[in-house]
């Protein structure tokens, strides 16, 4: 056991002593979280929407002050009058604007005389986040110009009434999980993989194999040191995070030792999926060319950015083992939902199996000779 | 009679059809400092690795302090200490933290552990650095830090592989010393692998010549040197480089074996340093040739290497530049 500890100590002595790794692994994602966070989160101002005008009528003035009600206020566009439609078009193609209104000849007269009316809106859909927000704010002024202006008695649609149980979560608070996940991820992989090879490139490990260490002390040792710096790095993370996006949850006990059994499940599923891919692994290249594959590979299945249901069945597949998966899922029912330990108890069996396990594959394949 | 405190017999390393080291036997006694000498790639390295350990024996065995090296691994570990070639102390680390943990690694008990390292850093001078970081130390002085390591849980053998490669020579000697009072104190049983001539020859007592994985010459440097025939070597640089020279040399009287170096550079063994020196300075005159220098010296490890490989150590250890820039326009030559 001491010679274990003695592995451990000197890593952590190493870790403490230089903080580059600890700034590293903590800098991309606090940056991942203050700028996707802020970016992802907004809603859109300041669209140009081509205003044509072919009726001129009461109806269609109705139309345009709504119109600039929305310009003044939620400002989700500003209007330009446009005299001619194929110029709209042509300026929505090229870009100078994001969407034309078109109003046709006799749409007031149609209004007037529930003939159907119909109002044209040409949208640049490569940008579906601007024309969905355009198409959406357009539709709720024409649901509220075509309401009746008296109620009636009984009413004759199905009504849906939605209850939202939590607080509204802005795009930062959604990012915080996965932007935990991350930071253990990254320390792992500096801390652990690209350490571990370069202490074997330049020769450390021989130093450790002419000493009477077992091969179990120095994987577990190993592993520990690991875990521990993805440890810290996690809690450093979910007390920034929570704090720059505005989540108490931190503050409550309770929440914070759910947190803390997730950041250890956490730390020992990428700690041993990390060795079991590196046990083998001899070339210093080999960790640094393989961080961005697995980056992509496991950042995005997760769900932490998109909802898995939207996911075809390959990638759900990798979801399925992805531990990012249960990471985020766990830290988002703690710090988005306050779950309790009954919200997270499957995500940290998976975590806690998936580290044991991949460690028990890797424990064996470790070479205790050169 | 005690047992050697180094037995190698017959072993071998085959990585697949490429043999690494080839039915090598020798043994160092207790307290003895035994040097392997060969050219980089030779199989030194790899024999060490063998001997400590690091890479299973083809074939063969080897006792290190009575243990067979595979049936007794962790049992020859706490016998042992080993300097590997690389410097592989954590520069991030104090020296003493770099030492506390190797006893740590070697179980060496809390209550032996300060006084260990307060023993080897004394023995290699390093007492009032114990808190300095490893990185803000010079080249010389890592080594001796790797050195304090090797010793930190008092092993009975101490194997260093190539230990003043990078040094300059102040710090090399330095290192000699060091070794030489370390025997003498810790009643040390020493193996170093070596490719400088003089480090086998000053700091060894016995020596064996490596060469593509075949041990080809033991024994102590001065029986080594008495096995080349010429007890002297004349190296003799003339003026002018011509075809003949070669052969009038092997000519003349008790020389044993020439060999060109470089454009009339010749190193020439003979049993008279003194008779082929006049004679080379009459043969000259006579021809009209003048000498640049001429020298005598007794035979060296160099000649050694020489008679049993038939090449230079240094011929292996300077390699052709694969690459020549070429001079910038206008640049001296």
């Amino acid at each position: 056991m001491n010679r274990m500890f003695a592995i451990v100590e000197r890593e952590m002595r190493k870790f403490f002593r230089s903080p580059t790794l600890m700034i590293m692994s903590l800098m991309m994602p606090i940056l991942q979280l203050l700028i996707m966070g802020n970016a992802f989160g907004g809603k859109i101002v300041g669209e140009k929407v081509a205003f044509v005008d072919y009726d001129h009528g009461p109806q269609a003035v109705k139309l345009r002050e709504a119109f600039n009600s929305i310009a003044v206020n939620i400002k989700t566009f500003t209007t330009i009058e446009y005299t001619d439609e194929v110029q709209a078009r042509e300026d929505v193609r090229t870009g100078k604007i994001n969407a034309a209104v078109i109003i046709p000849a006799q749409y007031s007269r149609r209004v007037y005389a529930h003939d159907a009316p119909v109002l044209g809106l040409v949208v640049d859909d490569t940008d579906q986040f601007s024309s969905s927000s355009i198409e959406s704010e357009m539709q709720l002024v024409i649901n509220s110009l075509t309401a009746p202006v008296i109620q009636p008695r009984m009413a004759s649609q199905i009504a849906l009434e939605i209850v939202e149980l939590y607080p509204y979560i802005n795009y930062m608070k959604f990012l915080l999980p996965l932007t935990v996940a991350l930071a253990m991820y990254i320390s792992v992989m500096i801390g652990g993989g690209m350490l571990y090879i370069d202490d074997k490139a330049r020769g450390v490990h021989e130093g450790y194999l002419v000493t009477p260490i077992t091969s179990l002390e120095l994987v577990f040792g190993l592993n520990l040191a690991g875990s521990l710096k993805a440890i810290l790095a996690g809690i450093c993370l979910t007390v920034i995070g929570s704090l720059m996006a505005g989540l108490g949850t931190i503050f409550h006990l309770m929440a914070d030792l759910e947190l803390l059994a997730l950041i250890i499940a956490g730390s020992i599923a990428f700690n041993g999926m990390m060795f079991l891919l590196m046990v083998r692994v001899d070339d210093p290249l080999v960790p640094r060319a393989m961080f961005g594959i697995l980056n992509v590979l496991l950042l995005y299945p997760s769900g932490g950015m998109y909802p898995i249901a939207a996911f075809p069945a390959w990638l759900r597949a990798i979801s399925v083992i992805d531990p990012f998966t249960y990471c985020v899922d766990g830290f988002k029912a703690v710090l988005l939902k306050d779950g309790g330990f009954v919200a997270i108890q499957y995500d940290l069996l998976f975590l806690l199996v998936f580290g044991v396990g991949t460690l028990l594959i890797a424990t064996p394949l470790f070479k205790r000779t050169m | 009679m005690t047992s050697p405190a180094i037995e190698v017999a017959h072993i071998v390393k085959r990585y697949g059809s490429f043999e690494a080291v080839k039915d090598v036997s020798f043994s160092v006694a207790d307290g003895e400092i035994f040097g392997l000498l060969g050219p980089n790639g030779a199989g030194k390295s790899t024999l060490i690795r063998m001997m400590t350990t690091l890479i299973p024996l083809t074939a063969g065995h080897a006792v290190i302090s009575g243990h067979d090296v595979a049936r007794e691994p962790d049992a020859v570990r706490r016998m042992i200490g080993v300097i590997p070639q690389a410097l592989t102390s954590d520069p991030d680390l104090t020296v003493e933290e770099n030492l506390s943990i190797y006893a740590k690694l070697y179980s060496v008990p809390r209550a032996e552990r300060e006084k260990n390292i307060a023993s080897v850093l004394e023995a290699v001078d390093l007492t009032k650095w114990r808190g300095a970081q490893v990185k803000t130390l010079s080249g010389g002085m890592r080594r001796r830090v790797e050195i304090a390591r090797g010793l930190v849980h008092n092993p009975r053998i101490f194997f260093l592989d190539e230990p003043t490669t990078g040094l300059d020579p102040v710090s090399r000697i330095a290192v000699w010393e060091m070794l030489s009072k370390l025997r003498a104190t810790r009643n040390l049983t020493i193996l170093i692998t070596t490719h400088y001539m003089n480090e086998a020859d000053k700091l060894c007592d016995r020596l064996a010549i490596v060469d593509h994985g075949t041990l080809v010459a033991l024994g102590t440097p001065l029986e080594l040197k008495h096995n080349v025939p010429g007890t002297n070597v004349v190296e003799v640089h003339f003026d002018r480089e011509t075809e003949e020279w070669q052969q009038r040399l092997e000519q003349l009287e008790g020389v044993s074996s020439v060999q060109a170096e470089s454009a009339g550079y010749y190193r020439v063994l003979t049993s008279s340093g003194s008779k082929t020196t006049m004679q080379l300075v009459e043969l000259a005159a006579s021809l009209g040739e003048s000498l640049t220098s001429l020298s005598v010296q007794n035979t060296t490890l160099d000649d050694v290497f020489v008679h049993y490989t038939g090449r230079q150590l240094r011929d292996e250890q300077v390699k052709p530049p694969v690459f020549m820039i070429p001079p910038r326009p206008g640049m001296q030559p």
